[in-house]
């Protein structure tokens, strides 16, 4: 029996007749990958026209943004706001979901609403809401605002991973805790976050990439030597296609892959599988 | 009731009252950054779109929005583009999600890497690729003309297909996840059980696997809907000028206007609809399922 | 263990009343435990006997009442400070630990010094029988290996009341069976005041000084194992612990029947109306010949026979309609020999086993 006649499902379809699928699938995880990874080749070209496979090669576009004091300093605020969103909104979220997770008062639905409320209003809404109360708060074009504002964006991602890692954790061992001897913070930060700590890991690369990937709220509250990359990159597009931008693409997958290595890595629990 | 039976009662009311307000105190800065940050601010909009010219309570912000035909087309690109993203990403991402709940799981984690590595990756970077690959003098032009499949360059870019195709692949992985987590927990015996009452595996796919799989159809593709209605960056760069979405109007309001009355009117009604979506669908489905689709 | 040195507490529980809602959890609930007693608290899920014991550890703050260990009123004293050992249903041993820390926990928190903490953990799992598995990660272990070591944790710092969440429902039968009779020995050496849950009558009835029965947050009857089964408080009780059938009991003055039977009994008659006399399966037994002096006849016909291999158990409907069951011992040939169904037959309920119930408790 060859491959094509065997059965592929519970409901005896062959591989052969699912042929189809295998295809369509192959295509389209190929259309959803390469898009992305393309960029890296070209912006090694040496050309103007981003060529793929390159004629010529050369570091021309990465000379161009690592010589550019604005890329440079763009890309500084970029990393900076990234981990201060990641040093504010992780303790600030796991706090909340705890918060909500060991509490049992009526309202903790409506809260948990309020506090995922940053995923559901259109960023733009926020965009615009912010730079108004910044104007207000006079903390415009401040380093202190943005991470404000990417905190608000990340938390409800750390609300969301950390509450339903709380969800399968069992409360009876920070309860054991407590009746061996520890205060309440104690068992929490002996017992409780030690084994969410994948969950921790996970939100706070969460946060980090939304700060370092988030466009439209950086394009109208972050501003002058506080302008972020993808502020700076975003403007570059709207213009002109500038192939230094396939370098700091590059440098943004790495940078991003880099991360979800890592989240591979620390933010799974092997021990589990 | 007796005077025994309310012994500590005063003091243990307190402890209890105590030990929620000091849980409830941990959601507090959470709670603070939202309401300063988001409600307070939004709230104001809301404000400010009852707000005429002249500084006085006037519905003009909302009139204009009916009177001018151009609103009306915005409004129209808006919905066009985030129904057509969704139902292209329903017919592109339930195959695929269907494709990878049927591999073994070693082969599906890989599958799912790259559904994974899109999501995980900057939507500015993966809009510039589109942008790239697209363009007059991009590889796809080049790589269509040099098989033959078309003569002159195509326009992909700059207009309404260059702005879905980038939507599309920013959105997918929105409808894959939940779709592909609601058909991993189906059981496969269901299926079995189907067959050996008589069910064609057509029959058994339609009957059985595809009405277990609707909680995360749904749940993702109202995610995707969601998304879409207030998606900027993506019809910005691809559309060209060409498609303008609600975000996009309000943003130039903003930008180039400084009106906000006219930029808070249209927040307000982007907001109404996306909740009021929101609220509808929570209504049919629980929500939970939909904020775990996220991730 | 040669640290519990200190001697048990007695515990107190007066006027205790937990609501949720219109619910009451614990509805006014006394209740002594004497120093060094091993007190169950058995009860069917539901019925409060897991909210008083997290009251007593303080993870449950009742509405109102008091509760005091010894002399000292703990009501709302935190759980950390009460200095109480507890074992969970489910362990909750601290799977990111090994065995040794996570019975040194307590201790380390108490800031014992390193080589006494290592000599009491040793000891401490020696205890449980488990010396030399300190090294070993919790998810090597056995559900009875944890077990043990959730017990080590819960004594290794001395505490003077020691209490217990169903600790063996997660075992198989056998390992419970065993876990029992340790678990009752360990009480014996330690000597610590425990409190122990759970809703299987045979365990509590195996391992108790004293039980309490507990139903809609109330406790029904807190009477040793032996009366308990032997005078109930009343038809819950009798119905909880071992089988029981009811027959309606009819008063005419001092004479008492049932099921068209004059009754006598040497045990005690409660007063009012509504008795109901409680029949024992293992109590009742077939008459062969003639009846004994001291023991009340009912007439029988037999509907149903099983082979329960050590024991036979044959069901009968007696005059009144009602159907009751006998149980017997079973040697070889017991069984052929043993009516058939259809066959009309004699039960004897002796004198002494003829316990009435006051009705008023449904």
């Amino acid at each position: 029996m060859n491959w094509f006649s065997r059965p592929a499902s519970e409901t005896q379809v062959t591989h052969g007749q699912r042929l189809w699928l295998y295809i369509f699938a192959g295509v389209t995880m190929t259309l959803l990958v390469v898009p992305t990874l393309i960029v890296i080749p070209m912006s090694f070209s040496d050309s103007q026209y981003l060529e793929f496979p390159p004629e010529e090669w050369s570091l021309r576009w990465y000379h161009n943004y690592f010589g550019s004091p604005e890329w440079m300093g763009a890309t500084a605020t970029s990393f900076k706001a990234a981990i201060l969103t990641t040093i504010v909104a992780t303790p600030i979220g796991v706090l909340a979901a705890y918060g909500l997770h060991a509490s049992k008062i009526p309202f903790i639905r409506a809260t948990f609403v309020l506090l995922i409320t940053p995923m559901m209003v259109p960023v733009v809404l926020i965009a615009i809401g912010a730079f108004y109360a910044y104007v207000k708060l006079q903390i415009l074009y401040t380093m202190t605002g943005l991470v404000l504002a990417h905190s608000l964006l990340a938390i409800p991602l750390v609300v969301i991973v950390i509450g339903s890692a709380l969800k399968s954790y069992d409360m009876n061992q920070e309860n054991a805790a407590r009746s061996l001897g520890a205060p309440r913070w104690k068992a929490f930060m002996t017992i409780t976050l030690p084994q969410i700590r994948f969950a921790v890991v996970t939100s706070a690369l969460l946060a980090f990439l939304t700060s370092f990937d988030e466009v439209i709220v950086a394009m109208f509250i972050s501003g002058g030597e506080n302008s972020t990359l993808t502020r700076n990159m975003f403007n570059a597009l709207r213009d002109q296609i500038d192939p230094t931008i396939a370098a700091i693409s590059t440098i943004m997958v790495l940078v991003t892959t880099g991360l979800m290595i890592v989240a591979q890595v620390f933010g799974t629990d092997k021990s589990q599988k | 009731m007796s005077a025994a039976s309310t012994l500590n009662s005063d003091g243990l009311a307190r402890d209890e009252r105590l030990e929620r307000l000091k849980l409830f105190g941990l959601a507090s800065p959470a709670i603070l950054l939202v309401m300063v940050i988001l409600v307070i601010p939004v709230g104001w909009l809301f404000y400010v779109s009852f707000l005429g010219a002249d500084g006085s309570f006037s519905l003009e912000n909302y009139e204009r929005m009916i009177e001018r035909k151009s609103y009306a087309r915005i409004f129209y690109t808006t919905f066009e583009v985030s129904i057509l993203t969704t139902i292209l990403c329903i017919l592109i991402g339930y195959p695929l999600a269907y494709f990878m709940s049927q591999l073994p799981n070693k082969w599906a984690n890989i599958c799912l890497i790259t559904v994974l590595l899109p999501f995980w990756t900057s939507l500015l970077v993966r809009t510039y690729a589109w942008l790239v690959l697209l363009q007059k003098s991009g590889l796809v032009n080049e790589w269509g003309m040099s098989l033959g499949l078309w003569e002159e360059p195509l326009r992909l870019v700059h207009n309404m297909s260059g702005t879905l195709i980038g939507m599309v692949h920013i959105m997918l992985p929105f409808l894959i996840l939940p779709v592909y987590s609601a058909m991993r927990q189906i059981d496969r015996d269901y299926l079995k059980a189907a067959a050996n009452l008589g069910a064609s595996p057509r029959r058994a796919f339609w009957t059985v696997f595809f009405p277990l799989s609707t909680p995360g159809l749904f749940a993702g593709a109202l995610m995707v809907f969601v998304l879409c209605l207030g998606f900027f960056v993506t019809p910005a760069v691809l559309g060209g000028g060409k498609v303008i979405m609600v975000s996009m109007k309000i943003v130039s309001n903003i930008e180039l206007f400084v009106n906000w009355g006219a930029a808070s009117a249209l927040g307000v009604v982007l907001l109404t609809l996306t909740v009021g979506i929101l609220w509808i669908a929570s209504r049919f489905l629980n929500l939970d399922t939909v904020s775990k689709g996220g991730h | 263990m040669s640290d519990t040195g200190q001697g048990a507490l007695p515990i107190a529980v007066r006027n205790v009343t937990k609501t949720y809602g219109d619910v009451f959890a614990l509805n006014d609930v006394s209740l002594d435990v004497k120093s060094g007693e091993f007190l169950t608290l058995l009860g069917p899920s539901g019925s409060g006997k897991t909210t008083l014991l997290m009251v007593l550890a303080g993870f449950t703050r009742p509405d109102s009442g008091s509760l005091k260990f010894g002399e000292d009123e703990m009501i709302r004293t935190a759980p950390h400070l009460r200095d109480v050992g507890m074992v969970f249903q489910n362990y909750a041993l601290f799977p990111h630990m090994s065995v040794a820390a996570n019975v040194g926990y307590p201790l380390k928190l108490r800031k014992t010094p390193k080589d006494e903490m290592d000599r009491r953990v040793e000891a401490a799992l020696e205890t449980v029988q488990l010396g030399g598995y300190g090294e070993r990660g919790i998810t090597q272990l056995s559900g009875g290996q944890k077990q043990r070591v959730a017990l080590a944790r819960s004594i290794v710092f001395a505490p003077r009341i020691l209490l217990m969440d169903e600790p063996l429902s997660a075992l198989d039968k056998k390992l419970r069976d065993r876990m029992q009779i340790e678990l009752r020995h360990l009480h014996e050496k330690l000597g610590m005041t425990t409190v122990y849950v759970t809703h299987d009558q045979r365990e509590a009835l195996t391992m108790s000084d004293r039980i309490a029965v507990v139903n809609h947050g109330r406790i029904m009857q807190l009477a040793t194992p032996q009366e308990l089964y032997e005078q109930p408080a009343n038809r819950f009780v009798a119905d909880f612990i071992g089988d029981s059938t009811f027959l309606d009991v009819t008063r005419s003055g001092s004479a008492l029947g049932a099921a068209g039977t004059n009754l006598k009994t040497t045990r005690h008659v409660p007063d009012g109306e509504g008795l109901s006399l409680m029949m024992r399966p293992e109590r009742l037994h077939l008459i062969t010949g003639k009846p004994a002096k001291d023991e009340n006849v009912f007439e029988a016909r037999v509907t149903e026979l099983v082979y329960q291999g050590e024991s036979y158990l044959l069901y009968a409907h007696l005059k009144d309609g009602t159907e009751v069951a006998v149980r017997g011992a079973m040697r070889a040939g017991t069984f052929d020999a043993l009516p058939k169904q259809g066959d009309t037959v004699q039960l004897g309920l002796g004198v002494d086993d003829t316990v009435l119930l006051a009705g008023e408790e449904a």
